[in-house]
């Protein structure tokens, strides 16, 4: 609570207190009157002072004046009547109470999504030259600086680790849970927390520049881009206003003098007063006002702690209707990074195959030698491997304990004249040929290897209702195929160049009927597509930052099975919006057309301005959670 | 040119006020509020003098919400 809202709390109770005290009291006539005009005072003089400037700026419709009005109003007529002022101050002390229960409300919120998003860092300790520590702004740190990291610390800013080996608790940035490993050479993200080992950093980034600005930079701004629903409020609140007090005021004029004039009746004045001062009650549009924005604002930061960003309230709205799903495979569906998926031998035991491979590419840094050395896991033994000749396009030859050993494809093959044969198992990939002193031993297939949950993620998204799945790829036919086929994907575009991807997804745009589509990629090259795309939805860990750029949505872990939570999320904060719109709405005229019936009393109206925005403020907020992964 | 200011206002339909108070004001192309962040976007006309404009900006959100502020 700050200043003022506890100020306005102190208020809220000592006007209720003194209304109760003053119920019992046995106080008639005048003394009744200034009695209870003491609580409301106490409750209204800040609304009564601004009610004056806005009879001074000539705003009509200001909330301060028709609640001055509506009160005042009727607290006149309760002197010309009999003498109940409880009603006029009750309506009073509910407004406040309602305007302080949102304005903590909205605290509240903005705390709780902010410590969700606790990835500031405060400080860096910055090592000098002559080796000293000094506690730094993360501003002053310059490229280039080696900074030290503690056990329990935030990593400041962007950087290679230089020195040190520890565990990283990164589900501030990612939502995700497992702790990593880092050790010298890996490159950390800031916002990342340092569990054990002490590190020492070079940074790559200004701390503008670095992981954890740019993320809280974009969490903040999300809720500038405003939603359709949210322009939808605002046109609304405006004509809103204006339309009750009208009809107030006919309420309040119209009736009495068709009565007198046509009808021969008294003209009753009182009770149509009364009833058009409950329109000028329930004349305030504030709880639809606020309850959509921080229904968004809750939504995007249930969103954030699951480690999907969400740059906008409008695509929230967009990924809530989506139903077919555009895939990039490499980086998005699989890891994309090469692994040993097969290993055919014709004369020796897999296990030899493998390594012998392994040693030929010992010293090579090809992508396709390293899948090769990670497979086999213990490459550095004794073995002795000599003579090594890389042969430019093709592969490599060595010597292995005395014996020619060729690792490559089918032109090595080829070329030193042994008969190869295609695989018998038809398994998709690189094929990677062995031979043992001029003999043929058999073949090794590198593939891309699919991402754990890129299955899990295809299910989901189907459970979620998702019509259509699709994959683009620039990958062979062969490949494409099988992964499309392993992950039940419903179509498979292979062989595409960047630009045809673009054409692709235009091609879907143009052909589907009423739902979004959305595109998930990785980045590389195909940020045009991210951007044609109803939403873009971004790998961030590893995808380029142009493509963070470009992306409406970043999945912070690179986890395709996010697309169905943040798509859960969206629904889920659309369902509250529309909700705290119809009931809103629903309550407020449902009120109206029961008080101008002479259905309903001021309570009601205090229920319809105060109760209803109390509800929806308490609904919104549930935008925030959501359950996580299955 | 843009710019984005930090502000203060208590509820979200005044801040909807302020949003089209700003938008009204000479100098500024477009202005948006966002009231979970309390920040003002402000868009501004070219060759605008932006400290003047915000002094406006300022003066016509008072006269919509007299509890409102701009930090600039």
């Amino acid at each position: 609570m700050n200043k003022k809202q506890k100020k306005n709390l102190v208020r809220i109770i000592v006007a209720a207190v003194l209304l109760l005290i003053l119920s019992y009291a046995p106080l008639t006539g005048g003394g009744r009157f200034i009695a209870y005009l003491i609580p409301y005072l106490i409750v209204g003089y800040d609304i009564l002072l601004k009610a004056g400037k806005g009879i001074k700026n000539r705003r009509a419709f200001d909330e301060c004046l028709l609640m001055a009005i509506a009160t005042i109003g009727a607290m006149a007529l309760a002197v010309y009547e009999d003498g109940d002022y409880t009603e006029a101050i009750a309506v009073m002390l509910f407004y406040q109470i309602g305007e302080w229960f949102q304005s903590y409300a909205v605290g509240r919120s903005r705390r709780d999504i902010s410590a969700l998003m606790d990835i500031r860092p405060d400080y860096a300790n910055l090592q000098r030259e002559n080796g000293e520590l000094e506690k730094v702004d993360p501003d002053e740190v310059e490229i280039g600086s080696v900074i030290v990291v503690k056990p329990g610390e935030k990593i400041p800013l962007d950087g290679v680790v230089v020195e040190g080996t520890s565990t990283l608790n990164t589900v501030a940035l990612t939502g995700e849970a497992m702790p990593r490993d880092i050790q010298t050479g890996d490159e950390v993200l800031s916002g990342c927390i340092n569990i054990n080992g002490l590190l020492k950093i070079r940074t790559t980034k200004e701390f503008d520049e670095s992981t954890a600005s740019k993320i809280l930079e974009m969490v903040e701004d999300a809720s500038s881009r405003k939603s359709k629903s949210e322009n939808f409020i605002a046109k609304f609140a405006r004509v809103y206003t204006p339309i009750v007090v009208y009809a107030a005021i006919a309420l309040a004029v119209l009736p009495p003098l068709t009565r007198m004039l046509f009808m021969g009746m008294p003209a009753d004045w009182g009770t149509w007063i009364y009833r058009a001062l409950i329109f000028l009650v329930i004349s305030c549009p504030c709880a639809l006002v606020v309850s959509i924005p921080l229904s968004f604002f809750a939504g995007i930061g249930g969103a954030s702690r699951q480690g999907v960003l969400v740059k906008g309230a409008n695509y929230l709205e967009t990924l809530a209707e989506v139903d077919t799903v555009v895939f990039d495979k490499t980086g998005t569906l699989t890891k994309g990074v090469f692994q040993v998926s097969a290993i055919h031998t014709d004369v020796l035991d897999e296990k030899q195959l493998l390594h012998l491979a392994a040693h030929v590419e010992r010293f090579s840094t090809h992508p396709i030698a390293e899948s090769l050395r990670m497979a086999f896991g213990h490459e550095a033994d004794g073995c002795n491997v000599e003579q090594v000749e890389e042969i430019s396009g093709q592969g490599i030859r060595a010597l292995v304990n005395g014996q020619i050993i060729h690792v490559g494809n089918d032109k090595l093959m080829d070329a030193i004249g042994v008969k190869w044969h295609e695989c018998e198992h038809d398994t998709p990939g690189t094929m990677i040929h062995v031979a043992v002193a001029g003999e043929y031993a058999g073949h090794i297939i590198i593939a891309d290897a699919v991402k754990e949950h890129a299955k899990d993620a295809i299910v989901a998204l189907k459970e979620n209702g998702i019509r259509q799945t699709v994959m683009l790829t620039g990958d062979s036919m062969k490949v494409a195929d099988k992964v499309a086929a392993d992950l039940q994907l419903d179509i498979v575009y292979s062989q595409l160049l960047p630009q045809d991807k673009v054409r692709k997804v235009e091609e879907l745009l143009a052909g589907r009927n009423s739902g979004k589509l959305a595109f998930v990629g990785d980045g590389i090259n195909d940020a045009p597509v991210l951007s044609r795309a109803d939403v873009g939805i971004a790998m961030g860990a590893m995808g380029s930052d142009a493509a963070i750029e470009a992306a409406d949505i970043v999945l912070m872990d690179d986890d395709p099975l996010k697309i169905s939570v943040a798509q859960r999320v969206a629904r889920k904060t659309l369902r509250i919006v529309k909700q705290n719109i119809y009931f809103s709405i629903g309550v407020k005229v449902l009120v109206m057309i029961l008080g101008a019936l002479g259905f309903a009393n001021m309570w009601a109206a205090i229920f319809a301005d105060v109760g209803v925005m109390v509800l929806a403020v308490l609904n919104a907020v549930r935008a925030m959670f959501i359950n996580s992964v299955k | 040119m843009k710019k984005t200011y930090k502000i203060e206002v208590d509820c979200a339909n005044c801040a909807n006020l302020m949003e089209d108070a700003a938008k009204n004001t000479p100098g500024v192309a477009d202005a948006t509020v966002n009231f979970m962040a309390l920040k003002m976007k402000v868009t501004f006309v070219e060759g605008a003098d932006v400290q003047t404009v915000m002094e406006n900006v300022l003066a016509n959100c008072k006269k919509v919400e007299d509890d409102c502020e701009i930090f600039f």
